[in-house]
């Protein structure tokens, strides 16, 4: 792993169910996914993408295969350590949205900062940074269900960023959107991506939209059918510091010791449950 | 530890700010449930101790001599002969440890005085009934002795015949007509309040036994009961065993009878009474159980509603990164602040409705710390299980099943 791989996939497998019952979604995926780009995941339903982006997610585990993040076996990971890989380097969209109903959207954005045990003032500022971000400042008090679905989804891509993840995986991001919204999503995307250097992994099935990917991988039926990349228009910007969510280095956070440092890695190496 | 703790806790709060009404509904569960509870407990042991009150009221050297069996379920005490007068003159006379021996035949008639009538307990009865009943004359006097002796129509009333034919001014010297005959009032009774039955111990009026018999009841010799009053410092076993062996003797019943005549003494009495009483708290106290289990289920049935909402709310944060204990921890402390909340409005709510109705009831509030406890650990028990554990078992999903349980 060099050259800035950030991700990388080897002979990943995933088979639900057993038996006779047993279905097997990923068929041998290889795959690595270079720090900063944007990369679009395309395929029919059922040709495995969604359970690919949960694989990449960490919020799946595979049957088999090999995964690295960074230089972090992750398939050999624990619940709890996944948890704080996603807790400190990856951000999520989805496409139901899925925030906190009667829940302001200053709180819904400060969530994941509360599980980083940062301090009020420093949540406080993050979230309106992040609000103001993706276009909602003076929204701060409202909750979702006082949103449109635009501006849900926007929030959402708030709640993503706050952190300052490496990762942002995005599943159908635009699917419960119209098209002028979705638009708008994705030029928020791509800007996150060439402004802040975050690596963008999206599932979309409407090509309009992998449009503004900079990779675009094909699934069928569990394998990877195709892998097209296009020039850049802007070159990949350095990774953003890490300031916001005060989340030390990969690196540094797998060689620290230290244990007593709430989002250090300490919480890495799983201590007593 | 301390930040995973305050952590854990703001984001309890956070959650039930969020969910107020679902979070009053939880508390309302717990609340009328430690309320019921504590409530009739409480006044389930304030009415045994007014019982135990008022028959300590009746005097401590108390004893009560009956025809027919001692009181009790499935006991005859139709059919036994009365006692005699002559009954009474033994055990005066061969019974030294009794200070004072009442005959009592009585009848429930109708008072009329002036233009007013009241129906109430007449009492033929002798000086002694005043030590024996631990009765004090208000106003007035006792019977003479050639009124005793001769049949007089003289009486004395309680204080509520007096409150009721001749609310304003002294009796003393007017005439009540009793039922009918007319005798002339010469005293009044100290007023003694509700009787262990919850009669009025107030609504009576007594005249020389021979009166009662003479006039009201028509039969001359019979004696209907016996109040009998121990002197002080004697036990009343040994006195009552010889009082049983006299009355074998004098109804002459044979070595193998049963008796056909009870002696009570108050102590005797108060333990029948208050065991009906303690049967009837058991049975309030388990209407009261029945209310907590289903304030319980209330609980159970809010938590498992929203089991669908929480499941997804536990499902965003697994996926932005909570680890399963954090959410556990926050579920549990959610759960335990509206439980213990709950308990304590319950315990406020139940002091201040016990308060008022034994003040309304007047009798003694007795706090029972021990049935606050019980029904608070319970139904705070209740809250904590049924909140806790929908969640524990949403919290061991993978992040993407319980973001899309349904």
């Amino acid at each position: 792993m060099n050259n800035g791989t950030l991700i990388s996939l080897r002979a990943i497998t995933k088979t639900y169910g057993e038996g006779v019952a047993a279905f097997q979604a990923l068929k041998g995926i290889d795959l690595d996914i270079a720090a900063g780009q944007f990369v679009a995941i395309m395929g029919p339903s059922g040709s495995g993408k969604s359970t690919a982006l949960n694989i990449l997610g960490c919020l799946d585990a595979p049957t088999s295969g090999a995964y690295g993040f960074r230089d972090i076996p992750v398939e050999a990971l624990t619940r709890n350590q996944r948890a704080l890989l996603r807790r400190h380097y990856l951000g999520f969209v989805f496409q139901g949205f899925n925030l906190l109903s009667r829940t302001s959207a200053q709180e819904n954005v400060e969530l994941p900062l509360l599980y980083r045990g940062a301090e009020s003032a420093q949540r406080h500022a993050a979230a309106r940074e992040a609000l103001a971000q993706v276009g909602l400042t003076g929204w701060e008090h409202h909750t979702p269900a006082e949103l449109s679905g635009g501006q849900q989804q926007r929030l959402a891509i708030a709640r993503a960023i706050v952190t300052c993840p490496l990762v942002l995986l995005a599943d159908e991001p635009t699917g419960n959107l119209d098209s002028q919204r979705g638009h708008e999503i994705m030029d928020l995307l791509v800007a996150l991506n060439r402004e802040q250097g975050i690596t963008v992994i999206m599932v979309t099935h409407e090509p309009e939209m992998a449009h503004y990917a900079d990779r675009v991988v094909k699934f069928v039926d569990g394998v990877v059918e195709s892998d097209s990349r296009k020039e850049r228009h802007t070159p990949v910007p350095p990774p953003a510091p890490l300031v916001r969510g005060e989340s030390q280095p990969l690196r540094s956070v797998l060689s620290s010791p230290d244990k007593g440092r709430p989002g250090g890695v300490g919480e890495l190496r799983e201590t007593s449950p | 530890m301390t930040q995973m703790l305050l952590n854990a806790l703001l984001l309890a709060l956070r959650a039930i700010q969020r969910n107020l009404m679902r979070s009053f509904l939880t508390v309302l569960g717990v609340v009328i449930g430690v309320a019921a509870v504590i409530t009739m407990v409480t006044l389930g042991n304030g009415a045994t101790r007014m019982v135990s009150d008022q028959i300590s009221s009746l005097g401590s050297n108390l004893l009560i001599l009956r025809p027919g069996q001692q009181l009790g379920p499935g006991r005859d005490s139709a059919g036994a002969a009365s006692f005699k007068l002559a009954d009474v003159e033994a055990i005066q006379t061969q019974v030294p440890a009794l200070k004072a021996v009442a005959p009592v035949v009585g009848s429930k008639v109708t008072l009329v005085a002036g233009n007013q009538n009241w129906q109430s307990q007449v009492n033929g009865t002798s000086n002694a009934y005043f030590v024996a009943g631990n009765w004090q004359i208000a106003a007035g006097r006792q019977f003479e002795d050639d009124e005793e002796a001769a049949g007089k129509a003289v009486c004395i009333i309680g204080a509520t015949v007096k409150k009721q034919l001749f609310p304003k001014g002294s009796p003393i010297g007017d005439e009540l007509r009793v039922k009918n005959f007319t005798c002339e009032i010469i005293g009044v009774l100290q007023g003694k309040g509700q009787g262990a039955m919850g009669q009025d111990q107030d609504d009576v009026v007594l005249m020389p036994i021979r009166t009662a018999q003479r006039r009201l009841t028509g039969n001359v010799n019979d004696v209907s009961t016996l109040m009998l009053s121990l002197r002080d410092g004697v036990a009343a076993d040994p006195v009552m065993e010889q009082i049983r062996r006299l009355m074998r003797e004098r109804r002459r019943l044979s070595e193998n009878a049963d008796d056909d005549f009870n002696v009570m003494d108050t102590k005797q009495i108060a333990e029948t009474l208050s065991g009906t009483i303690r049967t009837m708290t058991g049975l309030l106290g388990a209407v009261a159980a029945v209310s907590l289990l289903v304030g319980g289920i209330g609980i159970m049935n809010i938590m498992l509603v929203s089991v669908t909402e929480r499941t997804r709310e536990i499902g965003i944060r697994l996926a932005i990164g909570a680890l399963e204990h954090e959410v556990l921890l926050q579920f549990l402390i959610e759960a335990v602040a509206l439980s213990a909340l709950g308990g304590l409005i319950g315990i406020i709510l139940a002091l201040f409705v016990c308060l008022g109705l034994t003040a309304l009831m007047h009798m003694p509030f007795l706090f029972n710390p021990g049935i606050n406890l019980l029904a608070f650990l319970f139904s705070g028990a209740i809250g904590i299980v049924f909140g806790y554990m929908p969640a524990r078992r949403a919290a061991s999903l993978d992040p993407i099943v319980a973001l899309r349980f349904e």
